[in-house]
């Protein structure tokens, strides 16, 4: 039987090694025991997509993984986005010009799901970004900025 | 809402897997994409004391056609149903039904063996499954056997597996030629569980006539139901207007279906009619003109969600 | 002085951090010892408590402590009034507020019963599984109208007929207007709303520091200073030991607003009590049964209306579900009862409710706060008179308008901040006119339906209006510094969901002392910075605290200029503030930095003239005397597919008016987000709840909010008539967007599938496909 195990994970390209039961949740692993807050939970059974980080380059709910089950990966949150201190993503820019957030909570999350849909679809229409949201729930936009955001990070793009 | 404490196995090998299953018993749960046991033990409606992680077994979710077979390994993830060429070409049903699958987060994660055998009344892999005739490779630590996918399927969230038993590849038989085959839903939103979805698989003649007719309905009954009315309707006839409403009339016959909050039983009845009716439709027009799932006329890339 | 910055769509101060991650909300805040909350809660919704044994739990590794109601002694007690009852003649009101835990009997599933504290949350869940309680059964209240018959089961056993409350408000003499009139129309309703379901769900973190004696509490509150004052009451502690900070709060929308929930109360008390800090983080499956909800009403109502579809009066007896408990009084039904009149003129009023406890979570505002309710009667009932005398749906809604020229409209009844309603401007028809443009209105009607109906397809035109009273009192208040550097602080209490505070303020400040936006500093929701305040509800952050702001903010302008004056030996009106420095006019080397006069305004020696006050800093309180009256009006085109019943949403436009404008990008987000929580309420929200009050769709796979693919493009218009009673003319549009979705999708769902012609009437939010299904596909209906 095996008590704790052992998790050694890249987060952000900084390596992280901890011993943690394995019922502990990806999402609370990132969040107390990384200190890495940026990544939020919603809810716990894989709605609401505030959870969302990369998983080896995939967008994943972090809510619904064991970190254990991490051991030996990569993963990306909404703090590794920035290029440096003080600087902002073209897309987390684009964000501020287009308010494409209020209260912040969902962001992340729909940060991290957008960047790894950005890099497979660079080019995306208002129909394809609707659809690529679709799995993150944001209860205070109404989602219009936030598309605007997205076309506006892609036109900067192009 | 945090997990009941577990112990945890990560399995090397599907022997390995069975082997702790056998020792563990009923104890014990696989632990594959995880998108409906985490959820469940996060509510602590599942808490096994042990939890066997399959993610780590070589090849397991491999997808390969061998000789007429469409050899999909049970960890295959739906985001493979539903951008593999393999499973676009001889198993278009499947990889259609992959796209109503929740949304890409969950796809990412998710596999095709752990939705089979969640078995969820409404989740829409098991119709496609049933109606592609899909045999189901399972085996236990002493033992292996094939199962036919409409003999799987048992109940509500309940499966032909013994509880030593792990599913480990699903085989999809060659698709006839002039077959069509078709997926679709109706949803309260997209990505939700179905409240009636349907999986049409028809393979006409060289004179366009249905001679293999099969329409399996999720979100219908305790399990997928592969109704009888559409091939006894069509069969020997080319397909019509007036046949599909004829299918999709008696179809509601068939069924008994339940009522949850999203819909009344009455209400599900009235769409498996509407499904079979349209599903019957597209199936045919796909397989009179040679493009089974339809891919043809996409935009190149075009985003599924 | 120059406005630059008010006005303009300035872009946030505060998404730097919240885009980065770095926004800090409640269970970010790590604190060395902290232990963890968890509760155990009623399967129930009405049961007594028969025995309850923690011994297990109190056992189980990493348990620090588990407390029922007996443990809290003297400190258990119901929670305080938040809101009386009305002042209105011949009311009835019984209080019955909640408990911290439960002690004779669970009144809802998931009321509290027992909280275990231990090392982690996830300990703490094993050893509340551990509690043992033993429930006896009681029948259940659950449906209003069952719950409101006499011989129902009692909620509050000393309660019968379960009557929380009785109200009755009239004006005019409506049995007169009905004897007069052409057509009555006899109408029920049922409109259920939801839950707010914000992103964030609710939690507490208390520290108690028995060296300093001091408090701190951080808590997902939308009035931080409510819940110092009544926790430093509680705990006997002095206010000034009590800091309550609402930090980043994950969205409000109304419940964040309900006061002392009994984890508010007990996670404070156990911290003093371990001498540790204790986090409770609310999770999404407690939250659809501890937080509060807003539910359904039943009206029966009526209108009569003269030959020409103009109202002579309405009348309208009412049931309002307001759950177990009744802490926020009547807010929500006096809301409903005010709101139906809307923007039109209707001489005569007879409005009665009952509101009644029921074995739910208690109802308290969101979103709307009841306006929903209201502005669903009056709408359906236009909607049902037009259809009678076959007047045009926008026509009879036209006839009925205040005239711009009746400003300010007295409306007589009492309205929720206990003053008789009157709305103090707007101008109705040119809101319509412009949105019957946007949406293409005519051509619609006269083109484009008919041709799409030829080919067989489904789709209708719904118009509805409203108006939203907002920003009400009693006050804000708003404390402006400039520091030495240079740098504005703006200090009030309201604290943030994520509305904008941080930048609108900062907009208001910027303009007045001729810094940039940047430069201020916008600091709210602690109560060690600013404790005077009522919190952020009702759409009356940017009315109240705004103008607070804005009156500190030009104090503090005077102050400098006064004090540049005195250094120049000139006169103030000889002077220009911008670019942060205060100069001569035409005489740009004579300048001073505004932080260098703030030093000045500040010796450290020597004497000062009596009167003076330190720096560059002004308190100022703004409290309007009665509410700013907001209103708009949506219009949509929508797609039926008549097989299925789903909807396609073709054209969304909204038409809005919320006075003066600071930001005008945080004013449309706004509206779109309430559209968008509109649009669920209207057609994918409902809280399904069981005869045994036992909630059946208590998560999110099952408890729908709208995504993407269900919220449209919006097209947003505004009109201006700004509010004469603050200096900047601004009213509320926090909940505007939310209000009036039902009756516009019951409108336009019916125009799509013929119904009314069908004598088929939608009148019932929410709907859904399978229910327009039954209502309209099995009903063959005659006319």
């Amino acid at each position: 039987m095996i008590g704790r195990v052992r998790v050694r994970v890249v987060v952000n390209g900084v390596r992280h090694e901890r011993e943690v039961e394995p019922r502990l949740l990806l999402s609370d692993f990132i969040r107390h025991e990384l200190g890495l807050t940026g990544t939020h939970v919603g809810c716990e059974h894989g709605v609401c997509g505030a959870c969302t980080v990369q998983l080896d380059g995939e967008p994943i709910r972090s809510c619904l993984m064991f970190a254990a089950q991490a051991d030996g990966a990569a993963i990306a949150t909404v703090e590794g986005l920035a290029p440096a201190p003080g600087e902002l993503a073209p897309l987390q820019a684009a964000f501020r010009e287009a308010h494409g957030l209020q209260c912040g909570y969902c962001t992340p999350g729909i940060l991290m799901t957008l960047d790894a849909f950005l890099k497979a679809h660079p080019h995306p229409d208002e129909a394809d970004i609707r659809a690529a949201l679709s799995g993150n729930l944001c209860r205070c936009t109404g989602y219009q900025h936030i598309v605007a955001a997205v076309l506006l990070a892609t036109r900067r793009n192009a | 809402m945090k997990p009941a404490p577990f112990d945890y196995v990560v399995a090397e090998s599907v022997e390995h897997a069975l082997a702790a299953k056998r020792r563990y018993g009923d104890e014990a749960r696989f632990l594959a994409g995880g998108q409906s046991l985490v959820p469940a033990m996060n509510f602590r409606l599942a808490q096994p004391a042990v939890l066997i992680d399959l993610n780590r077994i070589p090849g397991l979710g491999d997808v390969r056609r061998e000789n007429d077979v469409l050899a999909i390994g049970a960890l295959a993830r739906h985001r493979t149903l539903e951008h593999d060429p393999n499973v676009a070409r001889h198993a278009p049903a499947l990889a259609e039904a992959a796209t109503y699958v929740a949304h890409p987060q969950i796809r990412n994660r998710g596999t095709l063996g752990g939705n089979l055998a969640q078995a969820d009344p409404a989740s829409e892999l098991p119709a496609a499954a049933v109606a592609l005739d899909a045999s189901l490779h399972v085996r236990s630590a002493g033992s292996e056997r094939q199962i036919a996918a409409r003999d799987f399927f048992t109940g509500v969230f309940a499966t032909a597996l013994e509880p030593d038993e792990m599913l480990v590849r699903i085989d999809v038989p060659a698709l006839p030629p002039r077959t069509g085959t078709a997926f679709m839903e109706i949803a309260r939103r997209r990505g939700d569980y179905a409240i009636v979805g349907i999986a049409a698989v028809v393979t006409v003649d060289d004179a366009r006539r249905c001679v293999r007719v099969r329409a399996v309905l999720c979100g219908a009954g305790n399990s997928p139901v592969c109704l009888a009315a559409p091939e006894r309707v069509l069969a020997g006839h080319r397909g019509s207007e007036a046949g599909f409403a004829e299918a999709a009339a008696l179809a509601g016959r068939e069924i008994d279906p339940p009522a949850n909050v999203h819909a009344t039983a009455d209400y599900r009845r009235h769409l498996a009619g509407v499904l079979v009716r349209r599903a019957l439709a597209l199936a045919v027009s796909r397989a009179e003109g040679g493009d089974p799932g339809g891919w043809r006329g996409r935009p190149a890339g075009r985003i599924t969600t | 002085m120059t406005t630059r910055f008010f006005g303009a769509p300035v872009r946030r101060n505060e998404d730097e951090r919240l885009l980065a991650g770095r926004g800090q909300f409640v269970d970010d805040i790590r604190l060395p010892g902290m232990l963890h909350a968890a509760f155990v809660r009623s399967p129930y919704a009405h049961a007594r408590l028969a025995g309850i044994d923690p011994s297990r739990a109190r056992a189980h590794p990493g348990v620090a402590a588990v407390y029922t109601a007996t443990d809290l002694g003297e400190y258990w007690r119901p929670g305080p009034l938040i809101v009386p009852p009305p002042p209105v003649a011949g009311s009835v009101f019984n209080e019955r507020t909640q408990v911290p835990l439960v002690k004779d009997k669970a009144r809802h599933v998931g009321e509290p019963v027992a909280m275990v504290v231990a090392e982690s949350r996830y300990l703490a869940e094993d050893a509340a599984a551990l509690v043992a309680v033993e429930w006896d059964p009681l029948p259940v209240a659950a449906a209003l109208e069952q719950a409101a018959r006499p011989d129902a089961p009692r909620v509050h056993d000393d309660v019968p007929g379960n009557v929380a409350a009785h109200v009755r408000q009239q004006k005019g003499d409506y049995a007169a207007a009905a004897n007069r009139a052409h057509r009555i129309i006899r109408r029920r309703y049922r409109y259920d709303h939801g839950a707010s379901m914000p992103m964030e769900t609710r939690g507490v973190v208390a520290d108690w520091d028995s060296a300093a004696a001091r408090l701190s509490v951080w808590d997902t509150t939308q009035a931080p200073i409510a819940i110092r004052n009544g926790l430093a009451e509680m705990l006997g502690l002095s206010e000034r030991q009590v800091r309550v900070v609402a930090p980043f709060i994950g969205g409000g929308f109304g419940p964040k607003i309900m006061l002392f929930y009994p984890d508010e109360v007990l996670v404070p008390w156990a911290a003093m009590r371990l001498g540790r800090p204790v986090k409770w983080i609310e999770d999404r499956a407690e939250h659809f049964f501890s937080t509060s909800h807003e539910r359904e009403q039943i009206h029966d109502a009526e209108i009569a209306v003269d030959a020409e579809g103009r109202i002579l009066g309405v009348r309208d007896v009412f049931l309002h579900d307001t759950g177990a408990y009744d802490p926020y009084g009547l807010t929500v039904p006096l809301n409903s009862q005010c709101t139906l009149l809307g923007p039109y003129h209707v001489p005569a009023y007879d409005s009665t409710f009952t509101a009644v406890f029921t074995n739910k979570t208690l109802v308290t505002p969101y979103r709307g706060a009841g306006r929903q309710h209201g502005v669903f009667v009056i709408e359906r009932l236009l909607d049902a008179a037009a259809h009678d005398l076959g007047l045009d749906r926008a026509e009879i809604r036209r006839r009925n308008f205040i005239p711009p020229n009746a400003f300010p409209y007295h409306n007589e009844i009492i309205y929720q901040d206990f003053e008789p309603l009157s709305y103090d401007s707007g101008d109705y028809a040119p809101m319509l006119d412009k949105a019957l443009d946007l949406v293409g209105y005519g051509r619609f009607v006269t083109e484009e339906q008919p041709a799409l109906r030829a080919q067989g397809r489904h789709v209708g035109i719904g118009v509805v209006c409203y108006v939203e009273g907002t920003g009400i009192g009693p006050y804000e208040g708003a404390k402006v510094q400039v520091q030495t550097s240079g740098k504005v602080s703006v200090l009030t209490g309201i604290g943030t969901q994520g509305q904008g505070h941080f930048t609108a303020f900062a907009q208001v400040v910027a303009d007045q002392l001729g810094v940039e936006i940047a430069d201020v500093e916008v600091i709210t929701g602690d109560t060690d910075q600013f404790y005077w305040g009522a919190g952020t509800f009702a759409s009356r952050g940017a009315v109240v605290a705004g103008n607070a702001v804005h009156g500190a903010a030009a104090a503090v302008r005077a102050k400098a200029l006064a004090t540049a004056a005195k250094h120049f030996e000139c006169a103030p009106e000889d002077l220009v503030i911008e670019d942060g420095k205060v100069s001569v006019a035409g005489v740009p080397d004579h300048a001073i930095r505004l932080g260098a006069l703030a030093a000045l305004a500040n010796p450290m020696r020597g004497a000062v003239a009596p009167g003076t006050e330190p720096g560059l800093e002004a308190v100022s309180y703004f409290g309007p005397e009665s509410g700013a009256t907001a209103a708009g009006v949506h219009a949509m085109i929508v797609e039926v597919d008549p097989e299925s019943m789903q909807i396609e949403i073709r054209k969304y436009v909204v038409v809005h008016d919320c006075g003066t404008m600071i930001n005008p990008l945080i004013v449309e987000g706004q509206v779109l987000g309430g559209v968008a929580q509109g649009i669920g309420n209207a057609f994918y929200e409902k809280l399904a709840f069981d005869d045994q009050g036992q909630l059946l769709n208590a998560t999110l796979a099952d408890y729908l909010l709208p995504t993407a693919l269900e919220v449209p493009h919006v097209e947003l218009a505004h009109t201006v008539t700004p509010s004469p009673l603050n200096p900047l003319g601004i009213k509320g549009v926090g909940e505007a967007g939310a209000i009036p979705g039902g009756p516009l999708f019951a409108q336009a769902i019916e125009d799509a599938l013929g119904l009314p012609a069908r004598g088929i009437h939608l009148d019932e939010i929410p709907l859904s496909p399978c229910r327009v299904w039954e209502l309209a596909a099995t009903n063959a209906g005659t006319e």
